[in-house]
């Protein structure tokens, strides 16, 4: 069944062409960001006399430097958190069958209807009553709060799958509970660790919106922000504005082929949560 | 789990009275459990930043509130009366149904003939699934710009279509208003193709190669291996991939936002777009919230309708 016949080589030559096509905007992108503003010719055709200059002005203009750190900054601190809370959240809720756990656990999964535009306008307000406008902690604060219901669901799901053996082997050893989850259950919750913090760190790395909303006009902006504010300042430049493109997208890049296969699995583990 | 013990002893503890006093194994289940406030800390971050806004939400949607000042007035169902009398409303959740079910069959179409071609004997397989999956992980608003340009009367996608002699498919993308919201799911779908094709590969690898051998042997040919065994085992991958596209296409706005700004004119506006532009550009916050609740609304009855049905046909399946 899975012998390589001459179909199979059409299908390959098949699935190549496909790819070629999807790649087809990616060729654009490169091409025109290392061509001069003065070279007016196809998109299509090969830049003749590549220059790297487009990305030292959009670096530099675009104080993309300020805005990689900030992305750093708050996917990192956002992951982390959400993370650690949801874990330990997640163990109580897995494990105790009594009406408050079930409740605050159909609660918490209300959490995954509730579109984030509800919630946006009144926390703006909430916000910038605070003075968290502006700074990297309020994204941190969202995200934080936003990301522990899908994140509590992938780890409850994983708990109730686990056997309690080793956890009461543990408590019977003396250990508290806090002990116990630190020391047996969160190892073990290794595998949908992996599968969350990918989920939650593309995510948060990628989205645009909230950081719009709460940083623009600071000088804190994350680089989705930044390469928007960069968009439109600099309208029809497009060779400087697809050099930007191109320096906002490679840290992701470079992450994404190191570790694909922990990446590809993340995205695809929700199917065995 | 029970498999595993098969064919050995039972692992039995040989004296567990020795070491501990009788039944103090039962006497830990019984009465203690993990404390329920290892569940504090994320609770109050979800109330702070989801369920308290979003209460509050539902009740602004009711008043004329401005975002600023203190002073508002309780209008009942007002904003929700000034919708049915708001073509640029109306058409707005009409494009955002429309965005949804286009991704929906588009997206999951391509993305299971990706996967079928992937999970095939191809030499190229592994490679190819880096590479399809790729756009996924880009960051949203950059495609679109990256779109924006590609999509414009003198971009690349143009500039191909002359290359090839195709003359009469060069079009004015982005501004043609019949075609912007078609192009807007053409560059959602680019992206994403390769998210449900990950999700469809993961589904077919779960898939015994015996029972499509059985199949095969039993004479059935490939399409009908396909209808007859693939599908009903690939459910839960369905199930995943429908709730993940549709819900996503609902409230779709970074791409929206960034390849027509909802133009041209109102064109492509989705629900995301217009509360972002009556809250912020229109100082109209209460009717933006009632939009919101609208979207909000939309979204429960999906997802809880399709979860209904898809949960209903997997159990008839297994």
């Amino acid at each position: 069944m899975n012998r390589y016949r001459r179909s199979t080589f059409a299908l390959e030559l098949g699935m190549i062409a496909v790819a070629l096509v999807i790649a087809f905007p990616v060729y654009v992108l490169i091409n025109l960001a290392v061509r001069a503003p003065s070279d007016t010719s196809s998109p299509l055709r090969p830049t003749t006399s590549p220059t790297l200059s487009n990305f030292t002005d959009a670096w530099r203009d675009g104080a993309l430097g300020g805005a990689l750190g900030n992305s750093l900054l708050v996917t990192t601190a956002s992951v982390l958190i959400v993370l650690a809370v949801s874990a330990l959240a997640a163990y109580p809720l897995a494990r105790v069958k009594k009406n408050w756990s079930r409740g605050t656990f159909a609660l918490i999964m209300l959490g995954l209807i509730l579109p984030f535009q509800l919630a946006t306008l009144p926390l703006y307000q909430t916000m910038r009553d605070l003075g968290l406008l502006g700074q990297a902690w309020a994204l941190i604060l969202f995200y934080s709060g936003l990301q522990v219901p899908f994140t509590t669901f992938l780890y409850v799901g994983f708990i109730r799958g686990l056997p309690r053996d080793f956890e009461d082997a543990a408590l019977i050893d003396g250990c508290g509970y806090w002990q116990a989850f630190r020391h047996v259950v969160f190892p073990m919750l290794r595998p949908i660790t992996v599968t969350a913090l990918v989920l939650n760190a593309v995510f948060v790395w990628n989205d645009f919106f909230t950081p719009l909303l709460y940083l623009s006009g600071s000088g804190q902006q994350t680089m989705p922000v930044a390469v928007a504010g960069f968009v439109g300042q600099y309208v029809s430049e497009w060779n400087l504005i697809f050099a930007a493109l191109l320096i906002s997208v490679i840290p992701i890049l470079l992450v994404y082929f190191a570790l694909q296969r922990s990446i590809i699995n993340g995205f695809a583990g929700g199917l065995k949560g | 789990m029970t498999v595993t013990s098969h064919g050995r002893p039972p692992a039995r503890p040989p004296a567990a009275g020795a070491t501990a006093p009788p039944g103090r194994r039962r006497v830990r289940r019984g009465h203690s459990a993990p404390p329920w406030w290892f569940a504090a800390p994320a609770l109050l971050l979800f109330a702070f930043v989801v369920l308290i806004p979003s209460a509050r939400g539902v009740y602004y949607a009711f008043t004329d509130w401005d975002g600023l000042s203190p002073d508002f007035t309780w209008v009942g169902f007002g904003n929700f009366a000034d919708m049915l009398d708001d073509p640029d409303a109306l058409a707005s959740i009409r494009h955002t149904l429309v965005i949804a079910v286009a991704i929906t069959i588009i997206q999951n179409g391509l993305g299971l003939l990706l996967a079928l071609g992937v999970n095939s004997a191809i030499k190229s397989r592994n490679v190819l699934r880096v590479l399809l999956f790729a756009p996924a992980v880009i960051t949203p608003i950059v495609t679109a710009y990256l779109w924006r340009n590609l999509l414009g009367p003198e971009g690349a996608v143009n500039a191909l279509f002359g290359a090839l002699g195709l003359e009469s498919l060069q079009k004015n993308w982005l501004g043609d208003p019949t075609l912007a919201l078609w192009s807007v799911v053409a560059v959602i779908v680019w992206q994403f193709a390769g998210y449900s094709m990950v999700i469809f590969v993961a589904g077919l690898q779960s898939i015994p190669r015996e029972v499509q051998e059985a199949a095969a042997i039993d004479g059935a040919g490939a399409v009908r291996r396909f209808w007859s065994v693939t599908r009903p085992l690939l459910a839960p991958a369905i199930t995943i991939n429908l709730m993940l596209s549709i819900i996503g296409g609902i409230k779709l706005f970074d791409q929206v936002w960034a390849l027509t700004g909802g133009g041209p004119g109102h064109a492509t506006d989705t629900l995301s777009t217009l509360i972002y532009k009556d809250a912020f550009t229109l100082g109209e916050f209460g009717y933006s919230i009632a939009l919101a609740v609208v979207l909000t609304v939309i979204v429960a009855v999906i997802s809880a309708g399709q979860y209904a049905f898809l949960s209903r046909r997997e159990a008839d399946i297994s």
